[in-house]
């Protein structure tokens, strides 16, 4: 059998990559193009001012949705960060390898690979009934935070990783103890990696919704308090598509998340460049 | 003065293990004050470890166990009793490859007197450092600079400055010039015979010819022994043993 030439399997391994990363784009597009076309009519000051009706008439806006998301992707990222980050501060600087951290490795994998319901129940059972939290903001940031932890986990262990060992015998031959190592070297140069961290539990906590649903409850009034019972965007996305068939509202929901995520994105992308010009770059 | 009873450093029987594998066996090495100590051997001899256990860098290493004693004007930096921190502040240490902070010159300088709370008259230390190690003047008009975008030989020029800023008694330098140029090794080198006058050099190193320029004393190492030591004249122009001669001529190593 004749083999094609080196000219030809250059150009098709071209193509083929090509047409790979246009279908991404392309199916990207689609989905964007089909919630902006078809959501961006709800979407008007009232929509945005006025909290849902409740029950089962899709009627009013997403108001006390916008502000459910922002209790919840606070109270989660509170709860989680300074845990998720302490592990991995602990994983990383302090344990040496023993049959602890391999179990509290080997848990961390075995987390990261549960399906989200699971966390839902598990909040359900000890936070709602056990611990008597009832659907609430607060229980619903309990179960996700446990849903975001081996992630943060996960993304701190390899950002202190990636710092070069090299860091911490100097920063040790100036006289630094252990712990001003850490704080002073170890994390400052981790800090992009751990606020990729944040990012990405941030986005999980904005994007969920089965944990949210049996944790949370979903109701429509405007929480007064984190013991309040509520909703997220997602959440309402998914009550006005699946109980209310108000899609129009629901794409208008899914565009706001949407623009929501791209802004949050940016704006931590934006703090982790300027911060990263700061340590790396000329001045 | 130099006074041979009594070094500024000195190994007494001294054994070192990573687990069950012993790198140094039984070394006597002397430190001597003002003076600049080689160590020389084939990669693997343990000369990076015998100088890293003089300020007990090693004990990052989980499995790393000594025996023996290392004395620092006669007390035992390896006695129970040590604190580990005051001994890193008067045994200094520079690393093969420059290992600046990603942080502005002046932090870098900084940073020791300030983890060791010496923060009075900072700018003073940091202007005296940097002229210490011959880089105050290429760095004088920005010290808000990023170090990382210093040269090779600047970097590792920092890091001298970075360890004089601690203001230590003994230097150690574990192949200070071995990722540098001709040029930048130039400098480090003299900027070593300079530093002698104040303080106690042990320099690690696989140049022979840079152990034959710069040092008074040399020590040569072979598979984790001391097989000899004296002074560098004579350890290059006189060995006693023929392992020695056969390395210092270049036969293998």
């Amino acid at each position: 059998m004749r083999m094609a030439s080196p000219r030809v399997t250059q150009r098709i391994a071209w193509s083929l990559t090509w047409a790979s990363a246009g279908v991404v784009v392309l199916a990207l597009g689609v989905i964007v193009g089909y919630v902006v076309i078809k959501g961006a009519g709800a979407i008007d000051w009232e929509f945005l001012s006025t909290s849902p009706k409740g029950g089962l008439s899709g009627e009013g806006g997403v108001l006390s949705a916008i502000v459910g998301t922002v209790y919840i992707v606070a109270l989660t990222v509170a709860i989680a960060a300074p845990l998720g980050i302490g592990a991995g501060i602990y994983l990383v600087e302090y344990a040496r390898e023993s049959w602890f951290t391999r179990l509290v490795r080997s848990g961390v994998e075995v987390l990261a690979g549960v399906p989200s319901i699971i966390f839902g129940l598990f909040g359900f059972a000890l936070f709602v009934v056990a611990l008597k939290l009832s659907f609430s903001i607060l229980s619903g940031a309990l179960a996700l935070a446990c849903l975001v932890l081996p992630t943060i986990i996960r993304t701190t262990e390899e950002a202190l990783r990636a710092v070069p060992q090299s860091y911490r015998e100097a920063s040790m031959a100036c006289g630094a103890t252990k712990f001003q190592t850490i704080r002073k070297i170890a994390l400052p140069a981790a800090l992009p990696g751990i606020l990729t961290a944040i990012i990405l539990a941030v986005g999980r906590s904005v994007e969920e919704t089965a944990v949210l649903y049996v944790t949370m409850g979903g109701s429509a009034a405007m929480p007064r308090s984190f013991l309040s019972g509520g909703r997220t965007l997602a959440l309402h996305t998914y009550f006005l598509a699946m109980e209310t068939r108000a899609m129009g509202k629901a794409l208008g929901t899914a565009l706001l998340l949407i623009v929501l995520i791209m802004l949050i994105n940016g704006l931590i992308r934006f703090v982790s460049r300027r911060y990263m010009a700061r340590m790396y770059g000329g001045r | 003065m130099e006074n041979p009873m009594d070094p500024k450093m000195k190994t007494v029987d001294f054994d070192f293990y990573y687990g069950s594998a012993q790198a140094l066996k039984g070394v006597n090495l002397d430190i001597r004050e003002n003076r600049i100590t080689a160590l020389i051997g084939p990669s693997g001899c343990g000369k990076s470890t015998l100088l890293r256990s003089l300020n007990r860098m090693n004990d990052i290493i989980p499995s790393a166990r000594v025996r023996g004693q290392v004395l620092l004007d006669g007390q035992d930096i390896y006695a129970p009793s040590t604190d580990v921190v005051r001994l890193r502040k008067r045994v200094g240490m520079v690393f093969q490859q420059p290992n600046p902070f990603p942080k502005s010159i002046f932090e870098n300088v900084a940073y020791g007197p300030r983890v060791l709370g010496l923060n009075h008259s900072l700018e003073d230390t940091v202007e005296r450092s940097l002229r210490a190690a011959a880089l105050w003047d290429e760095v004088k008009d920005d010290l808000g600079r990023s170090a990382l975008a210093l040269s090779g030989g600047q970097q590792q020029r920092l890091c001298i400055a970075r360890m004089l800023a601690i203001e230590p008694e003994v230097i150690l330098m574990d192949e200070p010039c071995s990722a540098l140029d001709p040029i930048s090794t130039q400098q480090i080198e003299d900027l070593m015979v300079a530093l002698k006058e104040r303080y106690t050099i042990a320099i690690v190193t696989h140049n022979m010819q840079q152990a034959a320029r710069v040092s008074d004393w040399t020590g040569f190492l072979l598979l984790g022994e001391l097989i000899e030591y004296g002074r560098t004249s004579e350890i290059f122009s006189r060995p006693q043993d023929e392992r020695t001669e056969a390395y210092v001529m270049g036969r293998f190593g």
